[in-house]
Order: structure tokens, then C-alpha cells, then sequence
């Protein structure tokens, strides 16, 4: 393709060449780069490949050996399934409950504290800093091991998994939170001022309304991501589908009717979510009205 | 003026409006907390919080403790930290604060004292309050006497046990054993083990042996470390980050070819399009945990089954966020790129991927570090990585120093993950 960028016009040859030069160390690194990744990649595979239990072409005929299992025992017992959706009804609400009570209090407190981190908006600027890294720590610990202690401390059940989650959000909405709010108007913010409006009013009446679609936005992308944490951290026993899915996946094959009931229940409460979310948020930041 | 009054009344009914919202929605989310609140069952969570095992969790997550254990039978004892055997004292040697012999004397700082004699007699010197005798025997239980006057709540006496909490150690007598701990902060054994000829050689001597050619046999001992397993908590991080990388690189070469039949205008054929649009909203709809779930009855435990789950699941994502900026490539380039001659190879190289490469990468980069935490979690569900030490040294509910230790690196792996990847986005895409 080298054809493609070298020209048959006449041109000085000092610039063709030099341009022909750094085209051809441009592709060198970039060859390079792409060689670098795929040793990478390769290594990486065989490595994962000989640490794990069953290999992966070993393990590749059995892969649908599980599913096939729990959907033939679905299909004979489906005439329990209904029942059995109403069942773990009362799990998916939990579930749900503990993604939503988790992004609404991590978007509370996030929010506060983007706004105390916003270069021009926070009250004090020795915070900033402090309080940015507090962030960057919230983010960067994940749920389980929060979850995980807190299970220790509190007991099995939806409350851990909640405060889990709802520190990772703060951390994670607290920083795009800061990002939009860094780039509202000032404008509001000055006239709220010359009115002699306090930190509190300035950001409740100036900046909140400006931000609070792109704000609603973000947090309602967190909430379908903490839908699923919510479901995995159950796992670990911390309530909800995920916690009982463990339950029925341990009891083995003769109640994978159960476990079929939960992987639909999931499956359909994430899709849905992901659907509505995803339709809400494009009518809140295309400008539509709510 | 008719106007005016228009916009009036529309002013006022909007100002309405917003009043209902602002004063609305704080009411909504209030309603919806309290709801959560006994949805959860929060009273019960808040009266039953274990204080205790929250207090436990963090006098030990920074210090550690050395047990003095006497066998009430055979008089034999032992000196180990943690009570682990990989801690344990070599036969005939002590620390300074224990005096062995004919009795064993147990210094516990303060004035403490804890007197061992015999094959079951237990003495213990307490300042402020007086001295506490007691004998164990397997017929006769544990016999103590302590001070007149009433016992104090930090002695906890019974015919069969008795144990006695002091703020500079404890003594627990059994029927089979007396137990002393003595607390000191930090992490003991951190870096070499009591068996190691390094151990207890402070910095300067270390250095010296290091430029000494001892540098390698130091190594060895603080890498073969049998008490904190150095080695292998660092290749349980890297199979974590092995985990994300194969996950996130092979959904990425997964979704990249299969995106384009995926975006409107480039695949041909609506039918080909909605098929692998339901396919990708299938791959994210049963999410990682199904995955997982699935994948390890499959393979089992081990890194392999993680990064497979996590490619499963994102190359859903990847595929939907692929085959959108496919759908917002500008037209024009590619049609530049044609009015050379160019075939459809080279339009794609030249007209679509310049434009594509940036939003591509940053994603790829921006998932690699999220796959990182989840390659955590991942890994305690299948039985692979970090997660897996952590949950095992969670569930054992003693070794609270080593989950601190675990989480420091667990943290400290996604900081490394999250500049790495901000790094390499700076290099790639701005393409210095």
C-alpha cells in the first residue's frame, strides 16, 4: 500500500523522502506495537491456559454440557416455572433494591463531593486534592472486599453489599460528576453571587440545574452497572438472585429448575434495565423532555 | 398584552412545576431510603452489628500476636507467632520477654507476669488488682482463685475455662492447655521467617550481606516467604491481571471484525445486522456472573475460565459500543479515500480506522482497568487469582494482617492497571 501515499508528482525529493522516512518509522513502531501485543497475548494464553484447572481445548466440548443440563431439566419441569419465578420474586426485588438504594445514596454523596473537588466551584481549595484522592481510593477498591469485611462485621444480607457498591459510586460519580460540573457557565453562578447567595444556593440554584441531566445520565449508566455487581456480590453471600443462585448451583443437579428460574429472572431484569436506561438516557442528554 | 399574559401564565405554571419537582424529589428519594431502611431490616442489622468483631478486625489488621502455649499434660511449650507451625520458635530459643527453664516466665510488659510451672500451674502478676492462681487438670477442670472482691468483666471464668483479657495480652487455661498472647504492632515475619539466617538483622547489616553477593539467598528467603507466601500472592495478582488483559484484548479482537456487520452502514444486509445486534445484547444481557457460573462447571477453577467469562461478557459491550462509532464514522473520509481508487480494503484502512482507532483504544483501555476489579471478583467466585487468597483469608477469620495486606496490593494493582492505561491512552491516541 505503499503506492497509496507515495505521489509521482513532481516535488522537491528532500520531502519525499523525509516524509517516506517517518511514514516507514511510523509503521515500524506500530508493526512493532502490534508484534509486542500478540507475544503478549499468546504468553498470556498459554499461560492461564496451564495454571487453570481443565484446558481450554479440553474443556471446549464440555462447555454446553452445563447449560444443556439446566435447560432439559427447566423443560421438564416447566410447568413449575412460574411458580417458581414467583418464588424468587422477592430476591430480584432485593437485588434491585440494593443496586438502586446504592447508586441514589453513592450519587448523593458523590455529587456533594464532585462539587467540593470542582476547580471553581469548591469552597475551599486546600480540599481539593484530599478530597480527590479520597475518590480515586473509593474507586479503586472493589466492592467484594468492602463487601466482604462488612459481612464480617454487619452479617450476611443486603446492607454490605449496599454500602459496598455505594462507595465504589461515589467514587466513580464524584469524578465524571466534577467533570461536568467543571464545565457549566459560570454565569449563573455570578449573578447568583451578586444577589449574595451562599456556597450552598449558588450550587443548589446554579450549577445543579445545568448539570442535572448529564448528572441523571451518568447515574442512571451506574445503576445498570451496579445491577449486575448487586447480582455478583450475592454470590458471595451478600444477598439477593446472586446468593440464591449459589444455593441452588450447590444443591446440584435435580434443582437446576431453580437455578434456570434465577438465570431468566436475571437475565430479563438486566436487559430491561440496560433498555430503559438506555432510551432515558439519550432523551436526557439529546435535550428531549423527561 | 395578551402576549404578556401568555407568558405569564406559562412563567408561572413552569415555576410551579419546578417548585413540585425541587420540593418533590428530595421527598421521593426520602421515601424511597426509609423504604430501603426496613426493606433491609436495618434495625436488626444495626442491633446486631458485631462491634466486637469489628474491634478484632482492626487491632489485628495492624498488629500481631505471639502465643506462648503450655501443654497441661505434658507440661511441654511452645512459642509461636500467630500460633502458626510456620512461626514457630525453634526448640530452645525464646524471645527476650519469655524465660524458659524449670518454670516458664512470660514478661507481658507493665508489670504483667504470667508464671508457668509445673505441668498445669498458672501464676499471673496483675498491677492494680492482685494475682490470679490457677491450676488445670482434665478430671478436675480449671481451678482458679483470683483476688477477694467481685470478678471483674475481663475475666471470664467457667468450670472448664478461664480467660483473662489484660490491655497487654491475654490468658486463655483450658483443660488441655494454657494459652499466653502477647499483641505487638506491625506485621511480624513480614520479611523473613524465624528459620531464615537473616531474620532479626537489621537494614545496615542486610545491606552489607546484600553487597556481600548474599543479595540472591536474601531474595530467596523474603520471596519463599512461608508465613506471608510472597510468591505466591504476586502471581495470584498477575493471573488477576492476566484474567483482565486476556478478557479484555480478546473480546476487543472478537467484536472488532464483527461490529461492522453490526452497524448500519456497512453491513449490507439487515438480517445479518439484527442477528448479531441480539447476539451481542444477548453476551452482556446473561452478564459475567452467569458466565462465570457456567464457564467454571466447564474448566474449573483457574485464570483461563475468568478471562473467558470476561471476554464473553464484553464483547457484548464492546461489540454495541463498537458497531455505534462505526454508525458516527464521518462519510467523508472514506469517500476521499475512494476518489483515489482505493478498494474496499484500503478504504478501510485508510477511510475508517484513523477515525475509529482513538474512540476503539480509549475504550479498550477504559475496560482493562474496570476488568481489573472485576477480575477480582471473578476470581472469588471460580477459584482463581487474588480474589480467591482474599476470600480464603477472609473466611478463616483470624488472619485480618494478611487481608490488609491483600487489599494494599489489590488496590495498588488497579492504580497501577488505571495510570497504565491512561499512559498507554496518552501514547496511542495523542500519538506522541
Amino acid at each position: 500500500m505503499t503506492d497509496l501515499t507515495a505521489s509521482s508528482a513532481p516535488q522537491p525529493s528532500g520531502v519525499t523522502t523525509s516524509y517516506l522516512a517517518e511514514v516507514r518509522l511510523r509503521r515500524l513502531y506500530s508493526g512493532a506495537g502490534v508484534l509486542i501485543f500478540v507475544l503478549l497475548l499468546v504468553a498470556g494464553f498459554l499461560t492461564a491456559n496451564d495454571r487453570n484447572a481443565g484446558g481450554f481445548l479440553n474443556g471446549l466440548p464440555n462447555i454446553f454440557d452445563f447449560p444443556a443440563d439446566v435447560i432439559s431439566e427447566a423443560w421438564e419441569k416447566a410447568y413449575d416455572l412460574p411458580a417458581l419465578l414467583w418464588k424468587y420474586l422477592p430476591s430480584l426485588i432485593e437485588t434491585v433494591n440494593i443496586a438502586g438504594a446504592a447508586t441514589l445514596i453513592g450519587a448523593l454523596i458523590g455529587g456533594l463531593l464532585s462539587l467540593l473537588v470542582t476547580r471553581g466551584l469548591a469552597p475551599s481549595r486546600w480540599a481539593i486534592i484530599p478530597i480527590r484522592r479520597l475518590l480515586d481510593i473509593f474507586r479503586a477498591v472493589p466492592e467484594i472486599v468492602i463487601a466482604l469485611i462488612l459481612i464480617f462485621i454487619l452479617g450476611g444480607g443486603p446492607v454490605p453489599a449496599m454500602i459496598a457498591i455505594a462507595v465504589h459510586t461515589t467514587g466513580a460519580l464524584g469524578k465524571l460528576f466534577s467533570e461536568v460540573a467543571e464545565n457549566a457557565p459560570h454565569g449563573p453562578l455570578e449573578g447568583l453571587r451578586s444577589v449574595g447567595a451562599g456556597w450552598t444556593q449558588r450550587m443548589l440554584f446554579g450549577v445543579v440545574p445545568q448539570v442535572a441531566p448529564n448528572w441523571l445520565s451518568y447515574a442512571l449508566l451506574r445503576f445498570e452497572i451496579n445491577i449486575r455487581a448487586s447480582a455478583i456480590l450475592g454470590f458471595v453471600g451478600a444477598g439477593g438472585l446472586g446468593y440464591d443462585l449459589r444455593n441452588a448451583m450447590s444443591w446440584g443437579p435435580g434443582k437446576f429448575d431453580e437455578a434456570a428460574a434465577i438465570f431468566i429472572l436475571l437475565f430479563v431484569t438486566i436487559v430491561t434495565v440496560d433498555q430503559l436506561g438506555g432510551s432515558l438516557r439519550n432523551r436526557l442528554t439529546k435535550g428531549a423532555r423527561v | 398584552m395578551s402576549d404578556i399574559t401568555a407568558t405569564y401564565f406559562d412563567t408561572s405554571r413552569g415555576m410551579s412545576r419546578m417548585r413540585l419537582w425541587i420540593f418533590g424529589l428530595p421527598l421521593l428519594v426520602l421515601v424511597y431510603l426509609v423504604y430501603i431502611f426496613f426493606a433491609f431490616d436495618g434495625p436488626r442489622v444495626f442491633a446486631e452489628a458485631n462491634g466486637d468483631n469489628g474491634k478484632i478486625l482492626m487491632a489485628d489488621m495492624v498488629s500481631y500476636k505471639v502465643h506462648v502455649t503450655r501443654d497441661n499434660g505434658s507440661g511441654a511449650v511452645e512459642i509461636a507467632v500467630e500460633g502458626e507451625r510456620k512461626g514457630r520458635y525453634p526448640e530452645g530459643s525464646s524471645p527476650d520477654w519469655v524465660e524458659t527453664g524449670a518454670e516458664t516466665v512470660v514478661d507481658l510488659g507493665s508489670g504483667y507476669l504470667v508464671t508457668l510451672s509445673g505441668t498445669s500451674d498458672m501464676r499471673f502478676d496483675i498491677p492494680n488488682y492482685g494475682t490470679v492462681i490457677a491450676s488445670a487438670s482434665r478430671s478436675g477442670g480449671v481451678e482458679a482463685t483470683f483476688p477477694d472482691g467481685p470478678i471483674p468483666d475481663w475475666i471470664n471464668a467457667a468450670r472448664n475455662r478461664v480467660a483473662i483479657t489484660t490491655p497487654e495480652g491475654r490468658v486463655n487455661i483450658t483443660r488441655s492447655r494454657t494459652e499466653v498472647l502477647r499483641y505487638f504492632p506491625g506485621w511480624e515475619l513480614f520479611f523473613f521467617t524465624l528459620d531464615s539466617r537473616y531474620y532479626g538483622m537489621g537494614p545496615g547489616a542486610l545491606a552489607a550481606a546484600a553487597f556481600g553477593g548474599e543479595a540472591g539467598a536474601i531474595w530467596s528467603d523474603v520471596w519463599n516467604n512461608q508465613v506471608w507466601r510472597h510468591k505466591e500472592v504476586i502471581w495470584a495478582l498477575f493471573e488477576t491481571v492476566l484474567m483482565a488483559f486476556l478478557g479484555t484484548a480478546g473480546a476487543a479482537l472478537i467484536a472488532l471484525p464483527t461490529a461492522f456487520l453490526a452497524a448500519r452502514n456497512f453491513a449490507p444486509l439487515g438480517i445479518f445486522r439484527q442477528v448479531t445486534r441480539r447476539i451481542y445484547d444477548f453476551l452482556r444481557g446473561v452478564d459475567g456472573l452467569i458466565w462465570t457460573v457456567v464457564l467454571s462447571r466447564a474448566y474449573g477453577p483457574g485464570p483461563l475460565t475468568g478471562a473467558l467469562a470476561i471476554m464473553l461478557t464484553d464483547t457484548g459491550t464492546f461489540g454495541k459500543l463498537f458497531s455505534e462509532a462505526l454508525e458516527n464514522v464521518d462519510a467523508k473520509q472514506i469517500e476521499g479515500v475512494r476518489s483515489t481508487g482505493a478498494g474496499g480494503l484500503a478504504r478501510a484502512r485508510f477511510g475508517v480506522f484513523p477515525q475509529l482507532v482513538p474512540v476503539l483504544l480509549s475504550q479498550i483501555l477504559y475496560y482493562l482497568e474496570s476488568n481489573t476489579r472485576s477480575a477480582t471478583v471473578i476470581g472469588a467466585i471460580t477459584g482463581g487469582g487474588i480474589g480467591l487468597l482474599l476470600t480464603q483469608a477472609i473466611i478463616t477469620q483470624k488472619d485480618w494482617e494478611e487481608v490488609t495486606y491483600y487489599i494494599v496490593l489489590i488496590v495498588l494493582m488497579v492504580f497501577a492497571m488505571d495510570s497504565l492505561s491512561g499512559w498507554l491512552r496518552r501514547k496511542l491516541i495523542k500519538g506522541s
